[in-house]
């Protein structure tokens, strides 16, 4: 399998990080985590309207630019770098995806071009966010399609103008489509740790809805692992900012005479560091390859999502640490990544969980 | 030349030339004619400029058939590569061919009681008396001194400025009445590394290498050739099951002297190759905890080789970044062989007391145990390389430094 980018990806991160930079500064993600839509409509027009950005990964017939695993993470590691505000994760990658893998395809003619054009806003909706094993325990689809039930978060689920919901009913587990201000439909936005990545509680009380596909258990780990594959993008760009300002402030920071950086145990914990994050990224690009040419280890995904958690997480805390007192405030940005980091951790999974998922695949269950 | 180009190139060569019944180093000579010793070194030196994965396809074609290739094992290498990099053409034409003949067997006189981290720091002496070089000082953990035929060394030729400018390169004959090598036993049990004194040992002038003064750049070569071969596997194992003919018992005899140091180094980057089949083996493989931790490993071991991929892929495409593979890769393979050896006694419980025959794998998990300290401190400790990757890759400021200005005045270890 490969392990370069090709020119064309190259390209297409070139760009999409030069838009960012301009349109994603840390003084817009502070206003817009401020605020309660999470994202500001203008730059979405731009970037998934204009430029294309949520149709990266979805093919062409359905009005995408008909790339695959590689091009989301692209454009995932970019968003991640500068904490982007927006519905992108939810409705790209979450909706996006869940389409792809378990939509019938007259269901995708209809429902891809607006996603992938960004005039629909999706998201998906599950009753777990841990593992794919406790999905669809709390939402069920009655018999004459109606749901009820309660998911506990749904990520952007109070902007989405489409809410894809996994259910469990007669015929196993479904993908069903639900309007904006469906009848029966409830959704309350929670208070959060990371408030650049807003989430809902959801409830369903015989709402209306359209049964779109069947969610086998096949599909739901594909779904699954492509999501986690593109979270670890996410989470691997913004460890590379994480890491980047952190070791520039150690060269500017004086005490003792001397720049910290000097300082040998800052040096050794940002040479982990930098290890723990080179296998991290190399992990996780490799987790997209294996998606897009169907081959490599099956749980290359688990991989990518635990490793880049976990370096993520260790970027942040240094991030915190090496810089004393100001890395504590609230007017600092290092914690905005830190809470980033904090919320992408368990989102989809704890390390701890793709580890034993991993094992699982391997090995089988204990 | 395409893999296949070479597969149909090798092939009718060897077809003229492979005779199980030459001696060992006629059938090395041929080859070395052949091209086909040393496929990656330059044309004018035996190779063909080959890139590692064309020189991949020769060494595959060698298994394949069965053929005996040049001679490899041990600090061999460190040696060619030095003076391909470094060496004069004399240098060139009278060392590189008894190396891959296996004529010469070599070691690396670096490390002193006084100065190892420090490298720069050395005191062995060398002066210049009626046209001959004079080495009068102690190197120690030598790997493989005890039968080296020649010793790659580095002593201080000047101690009137900077520790880094007073250093020269020299290549020295072991086998005369100055040098002395004692083995020196390890914490596993084995006896690799020696001790080595040179007592008025002679080298001649054609044998400094580099220049004068010039060793301490010399010696980076040497170094980072070997941080970035430290990952990879000893080269030059058995070719599998037993041959007939001549010439493999010749050759197994070569192995067996010049591998013997080096029985225990897979062990000592954590035989992690181990890891599932003994939790299989156990029933460890269905402990929640153990599962964490093995898991951690195959991530750390997968990403690890992912990640030197990507660096080799990059070095070849010529990048201008400063990708120092060889120290990333080594505090790797230290980070991965601790992870190991720390599952491989979660796995193994109480029976991790025991060694020998009766203990799991053959004694092969207690050697694992009490090998892998030696992976973060051979070839330049973690701490050091720690220290390259924060100045070098990342630019971090350098610390206070209390080793500059004459080597003379410096303060050193009695
Ligand atoms: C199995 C094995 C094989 C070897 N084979 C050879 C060989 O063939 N030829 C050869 O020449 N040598 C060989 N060595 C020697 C090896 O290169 C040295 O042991 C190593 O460089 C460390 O030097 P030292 O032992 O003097 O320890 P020291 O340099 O005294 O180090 C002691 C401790 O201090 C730390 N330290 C030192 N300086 C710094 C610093 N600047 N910053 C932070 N921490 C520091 C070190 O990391 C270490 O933890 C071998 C060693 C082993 C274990």
């Amino acid at each position: 399998m490969q392990t370069e980018f090709s020119k064309e990806q190259d390209l297409l991160r070139d760009v999409v990080s030069r838009a960012l930079r301009d349109k994603s500064p840390a003084t817009a993600v502070r206003e817009q985590m401020a605020s309660d839509r999470g994202y500001d409509q203008a730059v979405w027009q731009e970037l998934c309207g204009d430029a294309g950005l949520a149709g990266v990964h979805v093919p062409e017939a359905f009005g995408g630019a008909g790339g695959g695993a590689v091009e989301l993470g692209i454009v995932a590691e970019e968003m991640g770098r500068t904490l982007f505000c927006g519905p992108w994760f939810a409705s790209a990658v979450m909706a996006g995806t869940a389409l792809l893998e378990a939509a019938n395809e007259p269901e995708r003619q209809a429902l891809l071009p607006g996603i992938a054009g960004g005039s629909t806003i999706a998201t998906l909706v599950l009753d777990d966010l841990n593992g794919p094993a406790g999905v669809g325990g709390s939402i069920r689809a009655a018999e004459d399609g109606k749901l009820s039930g309660t998911a506990a978060m749904a990520v952007d689920a109070h902007v989405a103008d489409l809410l894809l919901v996994v259910a469990s009913g007669a015929g196993g587990l479904g993908l069903h489509a639900v309007e904006r201000g469906a009848s029966g439909l409830t959704v309350e936005p929670l208070q959060v740790v990371d408030p650049t990545r807003k989430l809902s509680r959801v409830v369903f009380a015989d709402v209306p809805a359209r049964r779109v596909g069947d969610v086998t258990g096949d599909a739901l780990d594909r779904i699954w692992d492509r999501i986690c594959s593109a979270l670890a993008h996410e989470m691997i760009g913004g460890a590379q900012h994480l890491f980047e300002t952190t070791v520039n402030y150690t060269k500017e920071r004086f005490q003792f005479g001397r720049p910290i950086g000097s300082f040998q145990a800052l040096k050794h914990r940002c040479a982990d560091l930098l290890l723990e994050l080179e296998i991290a990224r190399a992990l996780t690009h490799h987790s997209a390859r294996c998606l897009d040419a169907g081959e490599g280890e099956p749980y290359a995904a688990s991989m990518a999502k635990a490793a880049a958690a976990d370096a993520y997480m260790s970027a942040a805390r240094a991030g915190i640490q090496l810089r004393g007192g100001i890395g504590f405030t609230w007017e600092n940005d290092t914690h905005l990544w830190f809470k980033r980091a904090k919320g992408s951790e368990v989102l989809f999974g704890a390390p701890a969980i793709h580890r034993e998922r991993m094992m699982t695949m391997l090995e089988g269950a204990a | 030349m395409t893999p296949d180009r070479i597969r149909r190139e090798m092939s009718a060569w060897l077809d003229a030339n492979w005779r199980v019944d030459r001696p060992l180093i006629e059938w090395r000579e041929i080859l070395l004619e052949g091209g086909w010793a040393a496929p990656h070194w330059p044309e004018e030196w035996y190779g063909r400029g080959f890139t590692l994965d064309q020189t991949a396809v020769v060494a595959e074609v060698f298994r394949e058939r069965d053929v005996v290739p040049a001679a490899q094992v041990g600090p061999r290498g460190l040696a060619s590569e030095t003076i391909l990099a470094c060496g004069s053409d004399d240098q060139k034409r009278r060392f590189l061919r008894p190396i891959l003949t296996g004529e010469h067997t070599w070691c690396q006189l670096f490390s002193e009681p006084g100065s190892g981290s420090d490298l720069a720091g050395l005191s062995t002496r060398a002066e210049l008396k009626d046209g001959k070089w004079i080495v009068n000082g102690q190197k120690v953990w030598n790997t493989s001194a005890h039968h080296a035929d020649f010793g790659l060394l580095v002593a201080r030729t000047d101690w009137d400025v900077p520790k880094h400018q007073g250093i020269s390169y020299f290549l020295l004959d072991m086998r005369q009445p100055g040098v002395e090598a004692r083995p020196l036993r390890q914490m596993n049990g084995h006896q690799s590394f020696n001790e080595v004194f040179m007592t008025n040992a002679e080298v001649p002038p054609e044998d400094l290498i580099g220049g004068e003064g010039n060793g301490w750049h010399v010696a980076k070569t040497t170094l980072s050739f070997e941080r970035r071969g430290f990952s990879r596997r000893v080269r030059g194992s058995s070719l599998d099951g037993p041959k007939q003919g001549p010439i493999y018992a010749e050759y197994e005899e070569e192995l067996r002297i010049a591998t013997e140091p080096y029985t225990w180094y897979p062990q000592r980057e954590g035989r992690v190759d181990l890891v599932l089949p003994r939790a299989r083996e156990t029933g460890a493989i269905d402990d929640p905890a153990t599962r964490q931790e093995i898991a951690k490993l195959i991530c750390l071991h997968t990403g690890a080789r992912l990640a030197s991929d990507v660096a080799e892929a990059r070095r070849k495409a010529g990048t201008t970044e400063i990708i120092p593979a060889g120290s990333i890769g080594k505090l790797a393979a230290s980070v991965i062989a601790r992870q190991a050896s720390h599952v491989h006694t979660m796995i193994s419980g109480a029976d991790a007391m025991l060694s020998g025959p009766d203990s799991a794998a053959d004694g092969i998990v207690a050697e694992v145990l009490v090998s892998v300290p030696a992976i973060s401190i051979a070839g330049g400790t973690d701490e050091i390389q720690r220290n390259i990757i924060s100045e070098r890759v990342l630019g971090m400021p350098k610390g206070f430094r209390a080793d500059q200005g004459p080597f003379r005045d410096i303060k050193r270890n009695a």
